[in-house]
């Protein structure tokens, strides 16, 4: 097996983990993995992860939702039971359009959340019932975790990692 | 400290020097006699192959007008001397129009960029510090240019022949229950005072920030700070009711006969956004030209977010306003949009691709977002589309269907431009560009997205 240690680095503080993972990132290490209670802004970056795509992903959905309001509209006030809609039965869609940009809009929203929420879980392999991958609980309260694989460097690494402030380094056998 | 260049001076010199003639030459062409504009119609007449389409326009546009309804079927004759003043009396009002149109746009921008600044004083804001002194030099231009928009409408309704506010006419207001119901409101001494009474809380507030504000700079405590703070909620308060009752009175009431209830909103959106638009493109021209070094994308990132939300916003309100007009199809109401669609369609859809569809299109992608030249010409898209917004609110009152792009109309855009450029300019010589005692200065100079 490739990695089968890992040290588990522990901070306490969002900042103190950011000038970590750059120092960590300029040594030249492959960080696995970070657990963090809340959404740790710029981390991707500094992590080197590639670009999220789930924004164009989004934009399809949106389109997606703004097309089925347009359709399912003009389905069922137009086509297959025609309405006299604010007192002006033209029957036309596009006369009566206003009348449908509140539920474009709010169908557009829908469509892009809902599915957005839904590949993000896809992506991340979330479902229901799962088992959790989280190492250590502390991560969902005030503490965050960086893994790092260790190649025969443990003393080096773990040097480095307590300089940079790490609260607790634990070296974690992988291969159960 | 920034210094004024001599190009640019001169180029706002210019561009004054060129307004005032366009709005010279509007002015000296804008008079007709009742021969000379007979004759235009029946020009136009033979042209369009008969006056019926002539007539329908005609009749929609009246009733805004408050010239006396006629029957479209009374003594042909008659009909036409009495059209034919009306057209007279459109044409005079165009020059006026254009004019008052320009200077309510470049007031607007200084009065959006005022409650901006307030916005983030009062929240505390920790990313925009950094651009406070550009908003201090854009809000310069509000008293001066408020009071040239006060002046306009004073003048077109004393030395002038009212063509901006029928309400101003006693001839008019004689025949119309309507006005004459709200003529307590309506009269020109309380429209002036009111006007006076508006610009002078906003420029005593605009006073008063400026002064803790440069006054922060060198202080050993905070107190500048706190009181800054605390003036500029005050003023929020004061500008929220002052901006409403301020669009009623020099955009609404135009059309005195129709009313909206948010269009105090909706005129705010339109102020907001195009202020925070000339907030980015004067921080892109100032970093162009080597200032504002501690400005970098990350802040032009956040003003052109606001541009974007804003856009969406002001479509929001657009949006609200017209679908429960049009829902409801009350005629009163109505009226309102039925010129419009009529008579401005091209701008009156245009606009809407130029507020909407365009900046969400361009400025959704982050990335766009902090390139400067991306933002610029999405800015400048942004801005012709506002200034049509305020084209289209103050023009089918006054001109109807004889409106036009043309000389008047640009020439007014170049005059207050310029004064624009002159006077903001000239007070961003006035202090350093960096508001050095601050508290969030640090902040913001770090701001990182």
């Amino acid at each position: 097996m490739e990695t089968s240690k890992v040290i588990h680095a522990i901070y306490n503080d969002d900042d103190v983990l950011m000038d970590a993972v750059k120092k960590v990132k300029a040594e030249r290490y492959h960080i696995e993995e970070i657990y963090t209670p809340f959404p740790v802004h710029g981390l991707d970056k500094a992590m080197g992860l590639a670009p999220t795509r789930i924004a164009i992903a989004s934009f399809i959905y949106g389109l997606v939702g703004l097309s089925v309001a347009i359709i399912m509209m003009n389905f069922i006030m137009i086509k297959d039971w025609p309405q006299n809609i604010g007192g002006k039965p033209s029957f036309s869609y596009i006369e009566n359009m206003p009348a449908f940009v509140p539920i474009m809009f709010e169908l557009t929203v829908f469509f892009a959340a809902h599915l957005m929420v839904i590949t993000f879980y896809l992506r991340s392999r979330m479902w229901p019932f799962k088992k959790s991958e989280n190492p250590d609980p502390r991560t969902t309260d005030d503490h965050f975790l960086m893994e790092i694989a260790v190649d025969g460097n443990e003393d080096e690494l773990t040097n480095l990692l307590k300089e940079s402030g790490a609260v607790e380094i634990n070296l974690v056998d992988k291969a159960h | 400290m920034y210094t004024f260049s001599n190009k640019l001076r001169t180029f706002s010199f210019a561009l004054i020097i060129l307004g005032l003639l366009g709005v010279g030459y509007g002015f000296m062409t804008s008079h007709k006699s009742l021969e000379e504009v007979k004759m235009m119609l029946a020009e136009e007449a033979s042209e369009h192959g008969g006056g019926h389409a002539e007539a329908t326009t005609h009749t929609v546009v009246e009733g805004t007008h408050g010239t006396t309804s006629h029957e479209a079927n009374v003594e042909e004759a008659h009909h036409g001397d009495e059209h034919a003043e009306h057209v007279q009396h459109q044409l005079a009002n165009r020059p006026w129009s254009a004019l008052y149109v320009a200077a309510f746009f470049f007031m607007m921008i200084s009065l959006g960029i005022l409650a901006f600044y307030a916005i983030q004083i009062a929240a505390q804001a920790g990313w925009s510090p950094v651009l406070f002194r550009v908003m201090e030099g854009m809000t310069a231009y509000l008293l001066p240019g408020a009071l040239i928009v006060i002046a306009i409408a004073v003048a077109s309704g004393t030395i002038g022949h009212y063509n901006l506010f029928v309400w101003m006419d006693p001839e008019v207001v004689a025949d119309d229950k309507l006005i004459q119901g709200k003529s307590g409101w309506l009269n020109l001494p309380w429209f002036t005072i009111r006007g006076l009474i508006f610009v002078a809380g906003w420029s005593l507030y605009r006073h008063f920030s400026r002064k803790f504000s440069i006054a922060q700079d060198t202080a050993e405590d905070k107190s500048n700070f706190k009181k800054a703070f605390r003036i500029s909620a005050a003023f929020l308060v004061f500008f929220i009711y002052t901006e409403s009752m301020m669009s009623w009175d020099w955009i609404m009431s135009v059309d005195p006969h129709w009313f909206s209830t948010l269009f105090g909103w909706y005129v705010f959106a339109s102020m907001f956004v195009s202020g925070i638009t000339v907030l980015a493109l004067i921080t892109i021209y100032l970093k162009s030209r080597n200032y504002l070094e501690f400005v970098n994308e990350n802040h032009l990132h956040d003003v052109a977010k606001f541009m974007f939300a804003f856009s969406i916003f002001w479509t929001y309100l657009w949006f609200s306003q017209f679908m429960l007009i049009w829902y409801s199809n009350i005629p009163e109401e109505v009226t309102y949009f039925v010129t419009r669609f009529g008579d401005y369609k091209l701008p009156f859809l245009g606009m809407v691709v130029m507020n909407f569809v365009f900046p969400i299109l361009m400025l959704m992608n982050a990335d766009f977002k902090r390139v400067p030249w991306f933002v610029v010409m999405t800015g400048l898209v942004i801005l012709a589309g506002h200034y049509i917004d305020i084209f289209n609110m103050i023009m089918p009152a006054t001109v109807g269907d004889r409106w036009f792009i043309g000389i008047p109309e640009i020439s007014s855009v170049l005059l207050f431009a310029g004064l624009f450029i002159l006077v903001v300019f000239t007070a961003l010589t006035k202090a350093p560009l960096l508001v050095k005692g601050y508290p969030f200065r640090k902040e913001s100079e770090h701001f990182h997205y």
